[in-house]
């Protein structure tokens, strides 16, 4: 074979001083780093710094270093773009990749600061007053009619459509990840989070396996352009349903399950067959319009007893108007993915060029429904690289009702964001379905994981709720008033509708 | 409309004006009284309920409203005018025997009284709206009148309406309560209903015309708050056409029962819920009509939801209403004395004039103290005509009400 220009991106490091010769080292690492010839021997070539064996290694003699070839100086061709040239010169292909964008756009969550109470209103102690974070997703009602209950008191003189809101105890949702792209267990240790939490996991587009269904009401579940894994049954006992037309790791691409990741269990929640390759298409095969959409949207609902429709797409340039499409189709929520988002694989072209940041996107569809009088009428689901509480708090407080986590949980749950997902190989048991390292993730543990993620996050929210001064969360929603921007242009303040510090 | 507005189109007035790009800040103190059996106080009391909260105020502002004031005058409007000079009163003068006959135009009786100073000119007027001109223009007399006083407070350079209602009138100005009470001789007046206000702004314009109450036909709103959501709730507004120009609160309040009230219809217990909303625990506790109807209010009119602490008295013909933010974060004592339910920042008011009340309460969060004055209508449903938004409007010198009206 011919020897390959890419060199191993990382050096893996043992102190055999210290090892033990266990060999646990070996038994970790899902990428089949290590050889074992009376001690471990690394090839340095298939690390992917998941740091699986350096947490599992007994004698904590493993490290794992970038591999710090010097290149001469060229601040235009990178190391990593002579890399790719390298690596496409060889192969032909596309190069595959997978989890959020990580090049070094301006990250504008970082560049927007809350604002506090002093003196002229009071800041308010969560720990001593109520700090409320619930939220109905959903379509609201323009006004409440009422009409008088014969004993002094009103009563609502009609439905104003809340049952078919669905309840969030705090506004921080599990993003869609497909079983298949993860595994069983995550979906398992999800769902028990959700219910625990009262909140929603969502299936992606892989169905819903049979072991989620006593966690029903707390799963959203997508219909895709491939539309694997729905039923009448499915349907009928999904909480809400969500027609993905994008992704924000990949805007326009469709997605590609490879057989090999299909096994029965698979197979069967899917409702493909075993071993064959699962392809959603670009785009759906029966929407080429906002009519078409549309028509999906209400099918859905007819066949679904009117359960909360929501569509998921990803943030890119006309999104506002899109958005205003989607509400006037008939959509419940829309679900805004930033061009930071995660995938399971995409091309890094893809990935890495396509989209607008979260940021950007949640302003201007909440700026355009309010202009068009209809912000009441969807929610909006924000997503697309949330970090921590303090970027849903911005992002709340820029226009969304809820923010979902998808990279986060994943983290929660060991991902070391090495971006190889679409390999199948994940050492912590996430982006595989190879039972030996799915088996490394018990579901009572993940959903104490998840379910301590998100509690921390929300006692972030409600302290920077008190010190706002206000006790409920829908008193920030939108509230731009209370953010203000350091080092943005102008232009992006005006779009985002947001002062300057200063003023 | 008789008389040619195009004389006055893209005329900036520049006296008069709250100049406001920003949010004020500040605190206030204030007291409403209401004698539900119709019998009449003299407007000693107010200035006595207030002189005792000076400490609330800087003096840059304090204000009352009295209803059932002008007895000899029950069905005329009486306007309260301001007047930044001579040429003003003219000019509005001009504008209001257009639309109005005249029955009397006389100055505010005032007296000198130290501390009080730059008082603009201040004449009142018992006017009837010319019949033929509202059947002209097919609007109700309560349109007609507002859109004089729009007019006035957008095109008439220096000239400003302080009240403009029927058995009512607004008595405000820069200077302390009982000061500005004094020098207005509330003492010669006698109502049923009377509301009072401290200001204690941090940035302030020291306009006359910014003074509370903030008053439209028969309206009244005198505020002590500081509302925290004033972001979302200035941006929930926008959507139905509402320009918040002033960033006051008080506008935003104004607004807001506007919308709940007239718009929307909804009776003012439920519009105080929306304000000053139950929390979820409580909601979830409640019987299961309740509850339903609580978290629709909740979950449809969230953005509505005036968060941070306040304390607001809403007075009108017939009564008044009482509304604390929904985790008391501003004072609010009530009291009932006979026939007489009164509100104020702090008991000490409410000592000074009612000595020994039969009942004396703190309020809880949220929960509305209302007054009503028998054989008076409670403004409910379709019955509200004109609204607190309008107060705004005629002082905002926008004409965010006529784009109201077309998004109605």
């Amino acid at each position: 074979m011919q020897q390959t220009f890419v060199q191993p991106e990382f050096r893996v490091k043992i102190d055999y001083d210290k090892c033990h010769k266990c060999g646990r080292c070996v038994q970790q690492c899902g990428w089949g780093v290590y050889d074992f010839n009376e001690r471990p021997i690394p090839h340095d070539e298939k690390c992917r710094a998941c740091h699986r064996c350096v947490t599992y290694c007994p004698a904590h003699c493993i490290t794992i270093e970038k591999n710090t070839l010097a290149f001469r100086d060229n601040d235009n061709w990178s190391a990593d773009a002579r890399k790719a040239v390298w690596k496409q010169s060889e192969t032909g292909g596309v190069l595959l990749t997978s989890m959020g964008n990580p090049k070094p756009y301006e990250h504008i969550f970082d560049k927007l600061v809350l604002d506090a109470c002093q003196v002229t209103n009071p800041s308010i102690d969560p720990l001593r007053e109520p700090m409320e974070l619930r939220t109905y997703l959903g379509r609201k009602a323009d006004s409440v009619k009422v009409e008088p209950d014969g004993a002094g008191g009103f009563r609502l003189a009609e439905d104003a459509g809340l049952a078919r809101n669905i309840k969030l105890d705090v506004p921080i949702i599990f993003a869609p990840m497909s079983y298949g792209s993860v595994s069983l267990n995550v979906h398992r240790s999800m769902a028990m989070a959700a219910t625990r939490l009262g909140i929603t996991m969502n299936t992606g587009e892989g169905g819903m396996h049979e072991d989620l269904f006593p966690y029903q009401d707390h799963i959203i579940v997508q219909v895709a352009s491939g539309r694997f894994g729905l039923s009448p049954e499915i349907l009928d006992r999904a909480a809400a349903l969500e027609i993905k037309i994008g992704q924000g790791a990949k805007p326009g691409i469709g997605g590609h399950l490879p057989g090999e990741k299909i096994d029965r269990d698979v197979s069967a929640t899917r409702m493909v067959p075993q071993g064959s390759d699962a392809i959603s298409p670009a785009p759906h095969h029966d929407i080429y319009s906002i009519e078409d959409l549309r028509q999906l949207i209400y099918a859905l609902k007819e066949a679904s007893g009117y359960k909360p429709v929501g569509v998921k797409i990803a943030a890119v340039h006309n999104v506002a108007a899109i958005a205003s499409g989607i509400v006037r189709a008939g959509a419940d929520y829309i679900y805004l993915d930033g061009f930071r988002g995660g995938t399971g694989a995409a091309p890094q072209v893809v990935r890495d060029h396509i989209g607008i940041p979260v940021e950007i996107a949640i302003a201007v569809v909440d700026q355009r429904l309010r202009d068009e009088g209809i912000r009441n009428q969807a929610s909006i689901i924000a997503a697309g690289s949330i970090r921590s509480s303090a970027d849903a708090a911005k992002a709340i407080a820029l226009g969304a009702d809820v923010v979902a986590i998808g990279t986060a949980t994943l983290l929660a749950l060991g991902c070391h964001l090495c971006q190889s997902c679409h390999t199948g190989k994940c050492s912590w048991g996430i982006t595989t379905q190879k039972p030996e390292l799915t088996r490394r993730i018990d579901p009572e543990w993940g959903a104490e994981r998840l379910t301590n993620l998100v509690h921390a996050w929300s006692h972030e929210l409600q302290e920077i709720l008190g010190a706002l001064g206000v006790n409920a969360v829908e008193s920030l929603r939108g509230s731009r008033e209370r953010l203000r921007a350091i080092g943005l242009d102008e232009q992006t303040c005006r779009v985002l509708g947001v002062k300057p510090a200063g003023l | 409309m008789a008389y040619d507005l195009g004389r006055y189109d893209g005329f900036a007035p520049e006296h008069y004006r709250e100049e406001s790009p920003f949010k004020i800040h500040g605190g206030c103190g204030l007291m409403g009284i209401c004698d539900e059996s119709g019998a009449l106080m003299s407007g000693e009391e107010p200035i006595k309920a207030m002189a005792v909260q000076r400490d609330r105020g800087n003096g840059l502002g304090g204000g009352f409203a009295g209803y059932g004031i002008y007895p000899e005058f029950p069905d005329h409007y009486c306007f309260h005018m301001m007047y930044h000079d001579l040429k003003a009163k003219d000019e509005a003068e001009e504008v209001l025997g257009a639309h109005f006959l005249i029955e009397v135009a006389e100055p505010m009786p005032t007296r000198t009284v130290k501390g009080i100073k730059d008082a603009p000119l201040l004449w009142r007027y018992f006017m009837m709206p010319h019949e033929h001109l509202i059947d002209e223009a097919e609007v109700t007399a309560e349109d007609f009148v507002v859109n004089v006083v729009m007019l006035i407070n957008s095109r008439v350079d220096g000239a400003f309406v302080a009240s403009s209602g029927k058995n009512m009138g607004a008595f405000k100005g820069v200077g302390y309560p009982e000061e500005i009470g004094h020098y207005f001789r509330l003492e010669d007046y006698a109502g049923h209903t009377w509301v009072g206000h401290n200001r204690f702004p941090t940035n302030t314009p020291g306009w006359w015309g910014g003074a509370h109450p903030f008053t439209l036909l028969d309206w009244s709103i005198v505020h002590n708050g500081e509302i925290s959501s004033y972001g979302i709730n200035a941006r929930y507004l926008e959507q139905f056409g509402y320009v918040c120009s002033l960033g006051t609160d008080t506008e935003v309040a104004a607004y807001l029962f506007d919308l709940l009230l007239r718009r929307h219809k909804l009776p003012v217990e439920l519009a105080c819920k929306v304000l000053a909303s139950p929390l979820w625990d409580e909601i979830d506790r409640m019987g299961a009509d309740d509850a339903a109807l609580m978290r629709s209010l909740r979950a449809v009119y969230g953005p509505a939801m005036l968060n941070g602490p306040f304390a607001i008295v809403l007075g009108f013909n017939g009564g008044m209403v009482a509304l604390n933010d929904r985790i008391k974060l501003r004072p609010l004592v009530a009291a009932r004395s006979g026939s007489k339910l009164m509100v104020a920042s702090e008991e000490s008011a409410i000592r000074t004039v009612l000595a020994s009340p039969d009942e004396l309460w703190t309020p809880k969060a949220g929960e509305p103290v209302i007054a009503r004055v028998e054989g008076m209508d409670l403004p409910f449903h379709s019955q509200l005509h004109v609204t607190p938004a309008e107060i705004s409007c005629a002082v905002t010198a926008v004409d965010a009400c006529h784009e109201l009206e077309v998004a109605v």
